[in-house]
């Protein structure tokens, strides 16, 4: 599928000696540097200063700005894709090089399908609601489709920010077609076919994990106790993504339905008196403040909570693929080593025949690349770990502030409305 | 219309000896009504001309409701609380027993503070008794909690006697203690609605009920299973018939407009009532998840191997858990404070709707009367054109008869429409306050929960910034 991919990357690839520092501007005026990505130095810089959402694709503008002398000019706007993102994410993951590094996982896919399906469950259901509900509900969405929307965006800039700050990754040549190149990179959505490639893949490299796990006894106590911790972590992640995503959801809904509340309090407000009235139309303004409120922390709850916890659930994996990727090097390690064996037994009376030293190379070859990305890979975990902690620990501030101030304004809210509603007779 | 409740006004009541439990809802109430006794007298007298002005001829049975609206415009000191709903007995024949307290300084109670131990079936013997009595006179009986078959099997089943249900609302938020004290606080409004009514409240039944210490005997009609309750249901399918089929042509305004006003209140409340209720089950559903999410993050506290982050997490996972139960609490607010509140309501529409119908019953009642006298008056003309003597007069007698039964009918419907404007003014001015005091209070413990939240809140972040 990624054929014609690789066929169109030639022509910019070929050219990439026209070397513009271009105006040399280091000086770059980022507004947001992302709090995910350490940006230590300004010769890279990615955003996606725009986004728009077609039918069932989205289109990403993606904006670089450079002084790295690699590229042809010191700034430049494609439009990419998901699948192209896949695909650049791929391409990483293919690279032998990079098999000690943990590869920034690849942003999920843009799912709207949770706000549409909701949009379409009020259009089915709109007698039952009055004008004024539905209007409400519909804004409700709409909101909510703007977040997830957003929220999809932030996880592909954060994605391309991760690689361009890399040391490493940064001067990956996928990567500068990627950003620079301004035709489509063919990454075709995936058709059925595909999906079921894909399904034999993923199941494929399953079967390998455990194969490998099985098999290949790990010598390293270091990686022995990593590989247990990340299984076992990952799993741990993965279920509190999913409760913590039920939370939230939950929490929306809880907010929504101050709205059919509120609007009944309305409507009991028109069949009464003035002096009723008034209090009552108050009393529903207060439910429907309430509802705002509560929407915004279930945003919060999700975007601090459930979103790091997401993030790092899919880190965690990558880092898992790290060590796949070490054991499957061992495991070849382990085979050149064994054919060395066979070619010295076999070879017992030659002397120093061509097929042993073949064989010799290869075992120095495989232990090299072995040495070096175990010790690669236990710098990528350590990493890991610590940038872990610091973002838990933001995002745990964040959290609680937020839902402080959160509490706050619904504790204000509704003194305001005691206040109010009692003067009101 | 067994006993006329033809009790004097209670004037020497010590109305200005302030209440006790001022928080309660219809403290509200009590203090609102004017209690200066002269304002009342003279309300008495204007409502003695009023009745003298009425046609000589009422019969006693007529008399006493009007007699009774005299002290309409009076609250009534006294307060009643249900505590302890107990278990008693074992399997299918047990049951739950409620305590009664009342506490009260009216001088027709001979104690002040009483309390008796009642079950559920006493309580629908009681509104049984009193809808009896009182509806026919269209007086609005408040109505009592349903039978619940379900519920209640579902109680005698479980074997560990759930006392503690009272007021333990943290209680593993089993169904049984949510039953029991949905139960418990729907009898206590009960009660107190009626105790509240100026006529109600002094009717011997209902003063039996809260004094006497010997058990009641046991009301066998109000169990739903019952050959009564089948006969019950009956009855209740040909009213609903006569309901739907008979159109009485409306010639009073004002009860064509509170009729249409009062279907369009049912209307909305009935909404509002699911709306809240949708509200209070996705905040315990909010509840249960976030429940789920403690533990997950406890479990993911465990496996982190980062000390302090695994300390911040599981603190996170002790959060989670306490703010599950606050919103348990705000599910328990949305639904005790203001779900039951518009429940109550609609059940005191129902209980209208049954006076209003009483009301077409007595019309129908009137109509049929009137029917009888033509034809009896027809016969009589054509007894005359056939000159035969014997029957004009058997005519005659029957026209007398028919005569005074129409001037009856016209009289019982003139005074039930009476009643029901007194009764239905008295019940919007409560029901206003009852809807005012509900939000208010509802509005009040949503803060509290909030300010609850800003504390949990407060003592985790030092927690989150002690990661490093």
């Amino acid at each position: 599928m990624m054929d014609c991919v690789e066929d169109t990357n030639h022509d910019p690839l070929s050219a990439p000696s026209a070397q513009t520092p271009g105006s040399a501007d280091p000086k770059l005026d980022k507004k947001k540097p992302n709090e995910n990505v350490c940006l230590a130095d300004n010769s890279l810089l990615v955003d996606i200063s725009d986004a728009l959402s077609e039918k069932e694709k989205v289109k990403f503008t993606v904006h670089t700005k450079t002084t790295l002398p690699e590229f042809q000019k010191s700034e430049f706007i494609v439009v990419r894709q998901h699948e192209e993102f896949v695909w650049l994410h791929d391409r990483y993951e293919e690279n032998e090089e990079y098999a000690g590094y943990i590869i920034p996982p690849a942003p999920p896919r843009p799912d709207f399908d949770a706000s549409r399906e909701k949009l379409q469950r009020l259009g089915e259901g709109e007698g039952a609601l009055t004008r004024e509900e539905f209007l409400k509900m519909k804004e409700e969405l709409e909101d909510e489709y703007l977040a997830t929307f957003k929220k999809t965006v932030a996880m592909h800039e954060v994605f391309l920010q991760r690689l361009a700050a890399h040391p490493v990754f940064r001067n990956d040549s996928h990567l500068r077609v990627f950003l620079e190149y301004e035709q489509d990179l063919c990454a075709k959505p995936r058709g059925r076919m595909d999906l079921i490639g894909g399904l034999m893949r993923s199941m494929t490299t399953t079967t390998d994990e455990i194969y490998l796990g099985a098999t290949v006894r790990d010598v390293n106590d270091f990686f022995e106790q990593e590989t247990t911790f990340l299984q076992e972590y990952y799993s741990h992640l993965k279920e509190a993504v999913a409760k913590v995503a039920r939370m939230t959801t939950k929490h929306k809904e809880v907010a929504d339905a101050h709205i059919r509340l509120s609007s009944c309090i309305t409507q009991l407000a028109t069949r009464e008196q003035p002096p009723t009235e008034r209090f009552l139309t108050r009393a529903a303004e207060t439910f429907d403040k309430c509802r705002k409120i509560e929407g915004r922390m279930a945003s919060d709850q999700d975007l601090k909570l459930a979103d790091t916890l997401r993030y790092y659930m899919r880190d965690a994996h990558a880092a898992k693929a790290v060590l796949v990727r070490r054991l499957r090097c061992l495991a070849a390690y382990e085979a050149a080593n064994r054919n060395l064996e066979k070619a010295r037994a076999k070879n017992k009376d030659v002397h120093a025949p061509m097929e042993v030293q073949e064989a010799e190379q290869a075992q120095a070859d495989a232990c090299a690349k072995f040495e070096q990305l175990s010790a690669r890979a236990r710098e990528e975990l350590i990493d890991f770990r610590t940038r872990r902690v610091a973002a838990f620990k933001k995002s745990l501030l964040d959290l609680a502030e937020l839902e402080i101030k959160h509490a706050r304004s619904q504790q204000e809210l509704f003194r305001k409305s005691l206040q109010v509603l009692k003067e009101c007779q | 219309m067994s006993e006329e409740p033809d009790t004097p006004p209670f004037s020497t009541v010590d109305i200005n000896n302030d209440n006790r439990d001022d928080e309660d809802l219809f403290a509200s109430a009590v203090q609102e009504v004017s209690l200066d006794p002269e304002v009342n007298g003279a309300r008495e007298g204007l409502e003695k001309i009023s009745i003298s002005d009425a046609p000589p001829s009422i019969t006693t049975s007529l008399s006493s409701p009007i007699m009774e609206e005299i002290a309409t415009e009076r609250a009534n000191n006294i307060i009643i609380t249900i505590t302890e709903p107990q278990k008693i007995g074992e399997g299918m024949s047990s049951y739950v027993a409620y305590r009664v307290l009342t506490k009260t300084n009216m001088p027709i109670f001979s104690k002040h503070d009483f309390a008796v131990l009642r079950r559920f079936s006493d309580f629908l013997g009681l509104h049984e008794k009193l809808t009896e009595k009182y509806l026919r006179s269209g007086r609005i009986i408040p109505p009592a909690p349903e039978k619940s078959i379900v519920g209640t099997t579902k109680l005698k089943m479980t074997s560990t006697p759930s006392t503690e249900s009272a007021n333990g609302s943290a209680v593993a938020g089993s169904m049984q203690s949510q039953f029991v004290e949905r139960r418990r606080a729907a009898l206590e409004r009960f009660l107190n609605r009626v105790a509240q009514h100026p006529v109600l409240c002094i009717d011997p039944d209902f003063r039996e009920f809260l004094e006497s210490d010997t058990e009641l005997p046991k009301a066998t009609s109000t169990s739903a299973l019952s050959g009564a309750g089948v006969l019950r249901l009956f009855n209740k399918v040909g009213e609903t018939v006569n309901k739907i089929t008979y159109r009485m042509d409306e010639s009073d305004p004002w009860f064509e407009e509170r009729s249409t006003r009062i279907e369009a209140l049912e209307a909305c409340l009935r909404r509002m009532y699911g709306a809240c209720e949708a509200l209070a089950a996705e905040r315990r559903e909010l509840s249960m998840r976030t429940h789920d999410a403690a533990r997950a993050c406890a479990a993911l506290s465990g496996a982190d191997p980062h000390a302090p982050l695994s300390r911040a997490l599981s603190h996170t996972a002790d959060l989670h858990e306490k703010i599950e139960h606050l919103r348990l609490e705000q599910s328990n607010t949305d639904f005790y404070v203001l779900a039951e509140h518009v429940k109550d309501y609609l059940g005191l529409i129902g209980a209208i709707k049954d006076v209003f119908h009483e009301r077409v019953k007595v019309f129908q009642n009137w109509q049929h009367a009137q029917m009888q006298l033509t034809k009896r008056r027809e016969n009589k003309a054509k007894a005359e054109l056939a000159n035969r003597p014997e029957k004009i007069e058997q005519a005659a007698n029957e026209i007398i008869e028919w005569e005074a039964k129409v001037e009856r009918g016209q009289q019982e419907f003139d005074t039930i429409s009476r009643v029901i404007k007194k009764e239905l003014e008295r019940w919007d001015e409560l029901r206003l306050t009852e809807l005012r005091a509900a939000l208010l209070r509802y509005l009040d413990e949503h803060m509290k929960h909030q300010a609850q939240a800003i504390r949990y809140w407060d003592a985790f972040l030092p927690e989150a910034r002690a990661i490093k």
